[in-house]
Order: structure tokens, then C-alpha cells, then sequence
């Protein structure tokens, strides 16, 4: 039963993970985007949303250049964003495990993502003689070759995920002790420690860039304060 | 003697951008994105003498499918260039050697643009949004909106001065957007960081007093401790630790 309810997800999962890099890049996966895009998907976008923005500030930390190994966002995202969603929100615990959950699922994700690029090199030498003659038709079926084994590995990393995940929850977070104001403000603080840090390694060599940071603290804090 | 390339009809332009946003679809350790930027020149392709299979078509197809890198969003402009070089009919080894050449520019400049630059400023104006109580919908669309102008403009731009250059394209790589523009995205980065994350965190927390500025403390020793760390440890996965022995912890007690 619960195999067939995560089916929405696990298509939806299966978008924003072929999104990532193969097609067409539109950054439909970041976490902002994906998760709350999942709580919607599950009815409750805003809670979505909330896991969004607590991963969009881990996610600032991994920024996909060229073949580097980082989190696969997408997949990820929506595992972290339904898995927030079908809590009631003030429920101890419930975000600090999306987070966690929501992140180690990246995680296998960008493992998937090596095997998946294995997968399509190995295609590619197949087709070495085919491509190296100019064949259209090997040109083509390789791209689409990597497009749909990319489309089904993000939609089976995500329902696979749920499927452990959701019961996991559920169990983990009925036996849940610590209270829900310590439950969220580490999961805060361990995403604004990785944000903080993640701006200073990006902005730091930019001259000039230090005082804009300094003066966008400014201004932060005094919408803090008036609004 | 020049050759002037031919003006590509509507359709084959239209063809060779969509192409263009499935440029990784078959990204590999052997040719990288090689594969991409034959599929996304192929439509071009199709106007050389002999049409779709014929011998100059195939000998270009197979120069466009070697090994390629270069940042996903300007890679229109290689495609463009490429494209204006087979039709003009200009040597195998010139074209050969400007594909060699093109992916370290365009990778290293592309990269501190989008994904240093755009990417985390896009990133950061949605987080603002959120701290300030925009809508789901309203911050999704804020977020969507702003990074895909930003870069299907770029992707269109790339392809058109491309096309346009042919392999003299390099002067493209020194237009003000590509110069200076990291530094100034990088400076737009830092004053969207310094508003957003305070925003976003209280958002996140609410505006309970003690315990926000107790979240504050802590994530602003943790910043300072991950940025004097640099390059030594990836703070996500040490979040990933200090997460799961948390919620064991609350678990088990």
C-alpha cells in the first residue's frame, strides 16, 4: 500500500533528480524548489518550504562544478520535503530527521550518480566504432540512453528511500525525547554553521565582497529587528 | 578567403537551444559532455553538402562527439562556433584544436559565474523571501524565475555570439558580463548572505527571544570554525554526523 502512495514522489523525485545535471538544468532540484514542491505534492507546501530552506542553506556548501562529487540535490530534496510534510508540524524531531534523512539520501544519490556515468561510459565504448564514423543514430540513442537511465535512477533512489525512511520516521520519532525547541535549533545551527561557512569560502577572495557581507548583516539585522 | 556562415532557419536554431538544455544528458569519465554538444550541433550539421549521412556530415558529427568539458551553460557557445566552423567548411585540425581549447575558458569562467555567482545569489533572495514570510508559491516562482532568466539568457546569448564568431569567438570571453561579472555577482553573493541567513534562520526557529540568539551564537562559531577548516572538511557531512548521533541520542535516553 504504502509502495503505491509513494509512487507520486517517487515520479516526482525521478524529475528533479534528471535535473540535476542531465536535463535541463532549470535548478528545479535545488532544495528550495524540490522540497517544497514534495510538501505540496503531500498537501502541506509551507512545511515543505521550511524543510527547503534549512537544506538550501546545506546546500550552499555544494556547488556542482565540473565532475566534483556533491550531494544529489533533487532526490534528496524530496525525500527531506515529504518526510517533513506528513508530520504536523510542531511534532519534536520531525525536521531534525528530514534533514538528516534528507541529506544521507543526497548522499547515496551522488553515489548513484557515479554509477550512473560508469553505466554510460561503458554504452559509449559499445558504440566507440559507431560513434567514431559520425553515426547519428549512436549520437542519439547515447543521449537518450542517459537521459532515461538517469530519469529512472533518481525516481528509484527516491521511492526506494521513502520506503525505509517513512516507517523509519514514524518509529524513530515515537520514541523521541528531546524537546522540540533543542530538536530544531541544532538542526538551525548546524545549517547556518554550513551556510556561514559556505559564503565565506565563495566570497572571500573578491575584493571588497567581506564589507558587502558586513553590510548585508546590517541590514539583516535590522529587518530582524522591524519586521 | 572568408566564408560567411549561412543564416540557419528558425527551426534548426530552435532545435540546436532545446538540444542545448540536454547538453549532459550522456555526461561520462570518457567524454564528459563530448556526446552533448554533437547532439545539440547535429541540427546544423544537416545543412553541410550531402546533406543528413553524408560524408562531410558524418566527419563532422564524429569531431563533435570527442571529448568535451566546459560550464553547461556556456557550452552554447562552443556549439555555436562549431556549428559556424563546419559550415564554413574551415580545416579538421582547426576546428579539432578550438574544441580542445574552448573547454578550460569556458569552464572556468562559467563556473564562477553561475554556480559561484548566480546560483547562491538566486539561492539567497529566495531565502530572504522566505525569512520575510513570502508564500511557498511566491518563493519557488522568486527562485525559478530570477536563476532561469539569468541563465537561458546566457544559454541564448552563447549560442548566437557563437554562431555569429565562429572559432574567433574567444573575444566574446572578454565582454564586461564575463570579466567582470563574477566579482560583481561574488559582491551581490556576500550582501544577499549577510541579509538572507539571519532572515532565514529566524524563520525557521520563530521569534522566540533566547533561543534565536542562542541559535545565532552557535551558528556563527560553527561558520567561523568550518571557513578557518577550508578545504579540509565538507561542513554537510560533519552535519550529517552531528545530526544522526543527535537523534539517536533522543532516541535511546
Amino acid at each position: 500500500m504504502l509502495a503505491l502512495q509513494l509512487l507520486p514522489l517517487a515520479l516526482l523525485g525521478a524529475v528533479l533528480g534528471l535535473d540535476v545535471v542531465s536535463f535541463p538544468q532549470a535548478m528545479i532540484s535545488r532544495p528550495i524548489a524540490a522540497a517544497t514542491l514534495a510538501g505540496a505534492l503531500v498537501g502541506k507546501p509551507a512545511q515543505g518550504l521550511l524543510a527547503g530552506a534549512m537544506l538550501e542553506l546545506f546546500a550552499l556548501e555544494t556547488l556542482p562544478f565540473g565532475a566534483s562529487r556533491y550531494p544529489e540535490w533533487g532526490s534528496g530534496s524530496v525525500v527531506g520535503g515529504a518526510l517533513f510534510a506528513i508530520q504536523p508540524n510542531a511534532t519534536a524531531g520531525a525536521l531534525t530527521f528530514a534533514v538528516c534523512a534528507s541529506l544521507i539520501t543526497g548522499y547515496a544519490g551522488s553515489w548513484s550518480m557515479v554509477l550512473h556515468r560508469k553505466l554510460i561510459a561503458r554504452l559509449a565504448g559499445r558504440m566507440r566504432d559507431a560513434l567514431a564514423a559520425g553515426s547519428c543514430d549512436a549520437v542519439t540513442s547515447l543521449q537518450l540512453s542517459g537521459l532515461t537511465s538517469d530519469l529512472l535512477r533518481g525516481g528509484a533512489l527516491t521511492w526506494i528511500s521513502l520506503l525505509i525512511l517513512v516507517p523509519l520516521s514514524q518509529a524513530t520519532l515515537a520514541h523521541w525525547s528531546a524537546s522540540a525547541e533543542l530538536s530544531r535549533a541544532v538542526v538551525v545551527i548546524a545549517a547556518g554553521a554550513v551556510s556561514g561557512g559556505a559564503i565565506w569560502k565563495i566570497v572571500h577572495n573578491t575584493k571588497g565582497a567581506p564589507w558587502f557581507l558586513l553590510g548585508g548583516a546590517l541590514i539583516g539585522t535590522f529587518l530582524l529587528v522591524v519586521t | 578567403m572568408s566564408v560567411t556562415a549561412p543564416q540557419l532557419p528558425f527551426s534548426t536554431r530552435a532545435a540546436m537551444f532545446l538540444r542545448l538544455l540536454a547538453v549532459q544528458g550522456a555526461w561520462n569519465y570518457e567524454t564528459l559532455m563530448g556526446n552533448g554538444i554533437a547532439f545539440a550541433v547535429e541540427p546544423a550539421l544537416r545543412l553541410l553538402p550531402g546533406g543528413k549521412n553524408g560524408e562531410a556530415y558524418r566527419a563532422a558529427m564524429a569531431r563533435q562527439a570527442a571529448y568535451f568539458n566546459a560550464n553547461p551553460y556556456l557550452a552554447g557557445i562552443a556549439v555555436g562556433a562549431l556549428a559556424n566552423a563546419e559550415l564554413t567548411g574551415q580545416d579538421p585540425d582547426r576546428i579539432e584544436r578550438f574544441h580542445t581549447a574552448c573547454c578550460s575558458p569556458l569552464g572556468s569562467v562559467g563556473d564562477r559565474l553561475v554556480w559561484a555567482g548566480w546560483l547562491p545569489a538566486c539561492s539567497l533572495m529566495a531565502l530572504a523571501a522566505f525569512g520575510l514570510g513570502m508564500r511557498p508559491a511566491g518563493v519557488v516562482l522568486l527562485f525559478l524565475g530570477s536563476y532561469n532568466a539569468g541563465t537561458m539568457s546566457l544559454r541564448y546569448w552563447g549560442l548566437r555570439v557563437g554562431y555569429r564568431d565562429g572559432l574567433g569567438v574567444a573575444s566574446a570571453l572578454g565582454v564586461p558580463l564575463l570579466r567582470r561579472g563574477p566579482a560583481q555577482v561574488a559582491r551581490l553573493t556576500a550582501l544577499l548572505a549577510g541579509i538572507a541567513i539571519p532572515l532565514a534562520v529566524r524563520g525557521v526557529v520563530g521569534p522566540a527571544r533566547g533561543v534565536l540568539e542562542l541559535v545565532f551564537a552557535g551558528a556563527a562559531v560553527g561558520a567561523v570554525t568550518l571557513a578557518r577548516l577550508h578545504g579540509r572538511v565538507e561542513g554537510w557531512r560533519l552535519a550529517v554526523a552531528g545530526l544522526a548521533l543527535f537523534i539517536l541520542l533522543s532516541v535511546v535516553r
